[in-house]
């Protein structure tokens, strides 16, 4: 199968300091790849490198048909602006000339109301507010979604929706996904790849080989504890 | 009654408003609403010389108000300072050259503006300029809503942010300059940050926003020029214009701030 993105001998560094040094990986149409890492490893900074917004040493190759769409951490938004939800997604349609009728598609799809998308952005509950981000992501029809933390500072039930979603969306548009995620028990069970990032060596492989508890606490520096979900 | 030079000049100014109306509102959402009062005071030093050696006034201020806002511009991208910290550089400069230039009888004149009566081809000129900067505004609404909500989104969805600050700050400080002839250098910037807080106080919705907005400015700049033609014949409109302005603001409070 011919990879969909492939990542070879990739560098990135600000000034003096180096945070991904000669990184490689390959992701195949289709696949589930978990980005994990402590902070500060250079999730979020690969995701950005990956969008091309950032410069970079080495080559990150795309398949010609790939088509991107990138989530990015909520707290990466201004939410102060007078802008309706119906604002943001009205203006990508527009920007990307699809028809108007694509806002309500997507804005049903994600689960957002006709009340919702005329809500302005900074009274949403961040669960809503997730999901503005990710229609925002999906008009367009990608089929790469490149998602930095979906669920942070999400409650449980909320959490547990986005990645119903996300799973559901993946299934039924053949999604190839790359998330920045700190849920390891979530990666355990949906990823079909996981990319460490950590000061030490990266590691790229399935969740099996990777999320053992010898190699998380190379990666995190320290014990963590790790439950697998047996039956899902 | 109006003669047609009369007409020409509160005609433009009317326009001015809508563009100050349109591009306050985008400065206040970009939090460089203080900008346009400093930026105006770019254009000191090119009014000074104009003064000095006796041509047109705005010929001067649009040539310091352009280099200022491109060296401006250039400053951003090469240190990654704030627009509001490298205006401010710029400005002290020019603020200082533009006192030493201009000769001391005409400093109110560039500080505060003047009623003057256009020409056809003034009022032409001025009326291009008012519409490109509204085309722009409309043309790169879109944009500049994506930039301002999330500029990594907008550069990830293959908008050049870059240009499109410059493309915002051009026609910031081309609404500036047609206001410099009525408000002065000192006041030019004010039809940009009043009229646009006031709306803000008033509405999330954003088109109701940009409306009420230029609403407020056309208001403002209607009244004061009636007022000063019926009421205060020996005052300049510019400063009574600003004190409408002002005083909507005040009265917007009066109503409940809209939700955040």
């Amino acid at each position: 199968m011919t990879p969909i993105l492939s990542v070879r001998d990739l560098t990135i560094s600000f000034g003096n300091r180096t945070i991904i040094q000669h990184l490689n990986f390959a992701v195949d149409p289709g696949d589930n790849l978990a980005i994990i890492g402590p902070n500060g490893a250079g999730k979020t900074v690969l995701l950005r490198a990956l969008l091309n917004l950032l410069p970079y040493e080495g080559a990150i190759q795309w398949a010609p048909d790939a088509k991107l769409g990138y989530v990015p951490q909520k707290i990466a938004a201004d939410r102060r602006l007078p802008l309706y939800v119906n604002d943001l997604l009205a203006a990508k349609a527009r920007l990307l000339k699809l028809p108007a009728q694509d806002v309500r598609l997507v804005a049903d799809r994600v689960g957002l109301t006709p009340e919702l998308l005329e809500t302005s952005v900074g009274i949403l509950s961040g669960g809503e507010f997730q999901k503005a981000l990710i229609a925002f992501a999906l008009l367009g029809d990608p089929n790469v979604l490149l998602f930095d933390e979906p669920t942070a500072s999400l409650d449980e039930l909320a959490e547990e929706h986005i990645y119903e979603l996300l799973r559901d969306l993946q299934r039924e548009r053949h999604l190839t996904l790359l998330l920045v995620s700190h849920d390891l028990s979530v990666v355990y069970q949906s990823a079909t790849k996981v990319l460490c990032l950590s000061k030490g060596k990266p590691c790229f492989g399935p969740p099996r080989e990777i999320l053992t508890p010898e190699t998380l606490e190379a990666v995190y520096s320290a014990p963590l504890k790790f439950y697998k979900h047996y039956g899902h | 009654m109006f003669h047609s030079g009369e007409i020409y000049a509160i005609i433009l100014a009317l326009l001015f408003a809508v563009a100050a109306g349109l591009v306050g509102s985008f400065a206040l959402m970009k939090r460089m609403l203080l900008a346009s009062d400093v930026i105006s005071h770019v254009a000191l030093p090119g009014l000074g010389l104009a003064f000095l050696f006796h041509f047109n006034p705005l010929l001067g201020g649009s040539a310091t108000l352009l280099v200022g806002t491109l060296l401006i511009w250039q400053l951003q991208k090469q240190t990654g300072l704030a627009t509001e910290a490298m205006i401010g550089v710029v400005f002290a400069g020019s603020v200082a050259i533009g006192a030493v230039l201009t000769p001391k009888e005409d400093l109110v004149e560039a500080l505060f503006g003047r009623f003057q009566d256009l020409s056809l081809v003034a009022f032409l000129v001025g009326a291009a300029a008012v519409l490109l900067i509204i085309l722009v505004i409309f043309r790169f609404r879109d944009e500049l809503i994506l930039g301002l909500f999330a500029p990594e989104l907008a550069a990830a969805t293959g908008m050049k942010l870059e240009r499109l600050n410059l493309y915002f700050l051009l026609a910031f400080s081309l609404s500036v300059l047609v206001g410099l002839r009525f408000l002065g250098a000192l006041l030019a910037g004010s039809l940009i940050i009043i009229p646009a807080t006031t709306s803000r106080r008033l509405t999330n919705n954003l088109s109701h926003f940009l409306v009420v907005s230029c609403l407020a400015s056309v208001v403002a700049v209607g009244s004061g020029f009636a007022v000063t033609r019926y009421m205060l014949p020996q005052i300049s409109p510019g400063p009574v214009i600003v004190i409408i302005s002002a005083a909507l603001f005040i009265l917007s409070l009066l109503k409940k701030p809209a939700p955040a």
